[in-house]
Formats: structure tokens, C-alpha cells, sequence
């Protein structure tokens, strides 16, 4: 009777250019076209193709934010996941949401869905943490295999081929555990409009972080936001001699 | 519903342009539009680039009244479906890899 749980989280598009607030206190986000992180993508597909090969039972999936996060929910209930829980956060307490209060979150689901499986993307293209997989795993005192590019499912064992620096390692963990999505994991499916009307049908679940017993509570504070310092534009020479000239003369040589 | 009520109004003018006479294969064509007409809110030119060539290319086909002629077309369309997402997926693909791998040597 296993059930997986699979994060996804709703971020701002991969291909719009980030405009920074000019008071510096983050980044332009109303107006601004928001999708699913692609990280959460491959772990949905992930989760959807265990399910498909009669591995894995259930597939729910699960987002923490605003009423907007259902947009990404139905998405990923259109991709294949069964159904779907989400976990209202908004205000302040979304601004400052973290790794933290979410691991705490997913912690408290996973005991209580009784999952065998939680899987993760590795990191969020707007924070780029890559830390509320290995959280999670701590807080439930679960084994992780983190930036998976190959997952298989041997019995009560999970064997994880990870990216790593160098090279791949290659891992054996017990289930019940943690996986975290790298990009190579698989090629997600779209989520077509027919997909999509289907998945209309499909439950999402509402729930308050207190009804979990999650304190929002976060420890970090955004201090500053600013944009990377431009490029400074090159210079162009015409000859190998002045090419040295003007290294002798920037001190380089 | 994710779509733009100017895209269903456009799905509906489609309709209409096809006549109020059925004929065969009437509501796999309005599907199929329908189909497109989503998949293209994602263009990389711009929603309303796609939807304006989309309707020409639709509207350009409309006095067709041969079934295997149709179906030929809708089969192309599907074809078109599958590329987009092609398209989609390694636009994505390649600017994540960009973004956070290091260049292989």
C-alpha cells in the first residue's frame, strides 16, 4: 500500500527576465507568469512513471502557499498524481516561508499519509536552497538520495544513481525515504488540455500548517535584494601590440 | 479554466466559421484548435503571434469537405502538438542545464 509524496512548487517562469523591487525587498512577482519549478516537474514525472509501472499506489501531490498554488497542484494532477493536499499559507508568513517550515510541513503529511516515498526537486529556481529534501529526511529520520539521475525500486529498497561532483555515485536506501530530483532524473510529460480537464475531477485537499502543527516562525530575514553587477563591456584591439600595450598598461603583464 | 476568455472566444468565432452545417469530423477539428490554441500560451514569440497563424492556418482549410482529406490534417496538427512539446521541453532543458551545470570539457 505505498504512497508517495511529491513537492512541487509554484515559482516564477524559467524564461521571464527577474526585475528586482526597487525598494530592494525582493523581486517583482505580481503580474509576473508563474509556473511549476522544473525541478518539481521531473519529480512529479518520476512519481507519475512509478505508479504506471505498479510500483507505487498513489501519487499525491502537495504545495504550500497562497489560493494561486492550485494552479500548480492541477497541473501536476493533470500530469498523473491521484490527488492533491494544499497546505494554505499566505501573507507575511509566505514571504517568509522557507526550507525549513516547509520540511517541518512535509514531515508532519508524511507520517500522517503514512508515505513510503517523498520526492522532492532538488532545489527552486527562485531561492535555489537545495535544502528542504535533506530537511525533510532529517526531521523524519529517513535515508535521502539526493540529485537522483536514476531511481529504481528493489523490494523495501530504493537503489539511487546520484550526480555528483566528478562523476556518479551509485546508493542503496531503505524506504521509507527522501528523494530529491536532478535534471537528468527523466523528460516530464506536458500537461495538455485534455490532461487538464480530466484532472478536474481530482480531489485537493485544504489545510491550514496549524492543523499539522507546523509553526511558520522563520529564523531568516531578507535583508537585501539587488541585481548582479552588470557586465562591463569590452574592449576591442586591433593589433597583438597594442593587445599588450594595453595589458602592460591595466597592469595585468 | 486556464484559458483566456478572448482565446474561447476564438474558439467559438472558429466554430461558427466552420458552419452551422455538420460535417464529418467537425468536433475532432474544434478539439484539435482547442488543443493547439492552449499549447500555444507558452510560444516562445508570444501567445498572440501563435494564435493569429493558428486561426489563418485553420481558416485557410475551412471549405475542405473530404473526410480522409481531414483527417490527414488532423493528423498533422497532432504532429504539430507533439513538436511543440518538443520545442517546449528543450528550451527548458537547455536553459536549466545552462544555468546550473558547469560547461563539459
Amino acid at each position: 500500500m505505498s504512497r508517495v509524496l511529491v513537492g512541487v512548487k509554484r515559482v516564477i517562469d524559467y524564461a521571464v527576465k527577474i526585475r528586482v523591487k526597487p525598494d530592494h525587498s525582493g523581486v517583482v512577482t505580481d503580474g509576473v507568469k508563474h509556473s511549476m519549478n522544473p525541478f518539481c516537474e521531473i519529480a512529479v514525472e518520476e512519481a507519475v512513471k512509478l505508479k504506471e509501472k505498479k510500483l507505487i499506489k498513489e501519487v499525491v501531490a502537495v504545495s504550500c502557499g497562497p489560493t494561486q498554488v492550485t494552479e500548480t497542484i492541477r497541473t501536476a494532477l493533470a500530469m498523473g498524481c491521484d490527488r492533491g493536499i494544499h497546505v494554505e499559507v499566505s501573507g507575511k508568513d509566505y514571504e517568509a516561508m522557507g526550507p525549513l517550515q516547509i520540511s517541518k510541513i512535509f514531515a508532519a503529511l508524511a507520517k500522517k499519509e503514512e508515505a513510503s516515498l517523498i520526492i522532492l526537486g532538488k532545489q527552486a529556481i527562485d531561492d535555489d536552497c537545495n535544502q528542504t529534501g535533506q530537511m525533510t529526511a532529517a526531521l523524519l529520520d529517513w535515508p535521502q538520495g539526493t540529485f537522483a539521475s536514476e531511481v529504481t525500486i528493489d523490494g523495501e529498497k530504493v537503489k539511487v544513481v546520484r550526480e555528483i561532483d566528478g562523476g556518479l555515485e551509485t546508493i542503496k536506501i531503505s524506504m521509507p525515504a527522501v528523494l530529491t530530483a536532478d535534471l537528468r532524473l527523466n523528460t516530464p510529460r506536458y500537461a495538455t488540455l485534455p490532461n487538464i480537464m480530466k484532472a478536474k475531477k481530482k480531489k485537493i485537499a485544504n489545510m491550514k500548517p496549524a492543523d499539522l502543527g507546523v509553526d511558520m516562525v522563520s529564523r531568516v530575514e531578507v535583508l537585501r535584494v539587488d541585481e548582479p553587477p552588470t557586465r562591463l563591456a569590452g574592449v576591442k584591439v586591433e593589433t597583438v601590440d597594442d593587445l599588450v600595450a594595453k595589458l602592460r598598461a591595466n597592469g595585468t603583464i | 479554466m486556464c484559458f483566456s476568455t478572448e482565446s474561447h472566444l476564438c474558439a467559438v468565432q472558429l466554430s461558427l466559421a466552420f458552419g452551422t452545417m455538420a460535417y464529418p469530423l467537425r468536433s475532432e477539428v474544434v478539439r484539435l484548435y482547442k488543443n493547439l490554441l492552449y499549447l500555444g500560451q507558452e510560444y516562445p514569440k508570444g501567445a498572440g503571434y501563435f494564435r493569429d497563424r493558428l486561426k489563418s492556418a485553420f481558416l485557410k482549410n475551412k471549405d475542405v469537405k473530404d473526410p480522409e482529406m481531414i483527417k490527414q490534417m488532423i493528423a498533422r496538427g497532432e504532429f504539430v502538438i507533439k513538436e511543440l512539446e518538443a520545442l517546449y521541453y528543450l528550451r527548458k532543458y537547455r536553459t536549466m542545464k545552462k544555468r546550473y551545470y558547469e560547461p563539459e570539457e
